[in-house]
């Protein structure tokens, strides 16, 4: 049951994965993000993962979506999206397939080694997803979180100036 | 049952397409959603490591890969409005003005 429905979202997170790329209209591929998004929300939540189920849905599906969406609102560019909209498929898409394959043999021929670490699903279910992530983040972690906060400063002031100025 | 290398062949296909579509599209903001398709990919592959392993760190980066990612798209977003008041067009072809 559980291999069936992971073939499902699997699925529909591919096919709206290569209609993000395939569709013409730039709010078609949006559209399709916001359903890639969901499935990954989709497996964190199976991986015993649920607060990065939240903040994907809050953070991609809700925060980036909604900011592509309003640039393309914003930008009204119905004359560029006639004509051709892709270019040098046949490279790139050889490159891809080579990557693709490539990873693939890693991930099938090698073994994923290391289990047995001391976060098992007990832990989680005992504790709490969240309160480990908690944890982690503010004991572990604290320096690159605050680096984080310093960073998001920066990007706020830097998209206010690009936005605001003649460049 | 499912194992952590059906995730990670999920994440490579995802990877894959988001390459592809990187290097085709010529519309800027599709060649960024593109981008953020990889993210993704990248973030699954974190995640299902991370309890395959039974560490949380993986899951700490994708904490900070989604913070990257939030900055990013203001900062991207907001460098493509300036192109386009500039050169009113999103073509990334047209991106050439550091070319001489």
């Amino acid at each position: 049951m559980e291999t069936l429905f992971f073939y499902l979202v699997a699925g529909v997170a591919i096919v709206s994965a290569i209609f993000v790329i395939k569709c013409r209209n730039p709010i078609n591929s949006a559209l399709n993000l916001v359903t890639t998004f969901l499935c990954l929300a989709v497996f964190y939540v199976m991986l015993e993962s649920p607060f990065m189920a939240a903040i994907q849905i809050i953070v991609y599906a809700g925060a980036i979506i909604v900011l592509i969406i309003f640039v393309i609102m914003l930008l009204n560019f119905g004359k560029t999206i006639k004509g051709r909209y892709m270019h040098g498929a046949a490279g790139a898409g050889l490159l891809s397939v080579l990557m693709l394959l490539v990873a693939s043999q890693f991930v099938r021929f090698g073994e994923a080694t290391g289990t047995g670490g001391e976060i098992t699903s007990a832990v989680i279910d005992e504790i709490g997803h969240t309160e480990l992530i908690g944890r982690a983040l503010f004991l572990d972690f604290v320096l690159p979180f605050e680096i984080a906060g310093v960073l998001l400063l920066i990007a706020i002031l830097g998209a206010l100036i690009l936005a605001k100025q003649k460049v | 049952m499912i194992t952590v290398t059906h995730y990670l062949l999920l994440s490579a296909i995802l990877f894959a397409i988001g390459t592809f579509g990187v290097l085709t599209r010529k519309n800027a903001i599709v060649v960024f959603m593109c981008i953020e398709v990889m993210l993704n990919a990248v973030n699954l592959t974190f995640v299902a490591l991370s309890r395959h392993v039974g560490n949380m760190d993986g899951q700490i980066f994708v904490f900070f890969v989604m913070t990257v990612a939030a900055a990013e798209a203001a900062v991207g977003l907001a460098l493509i409005i300036a192109f386009y008041r500039n050169k009113e067009s999103l073509d990334v072809d047209d991106f050439n003005m550091l070319k001489w």
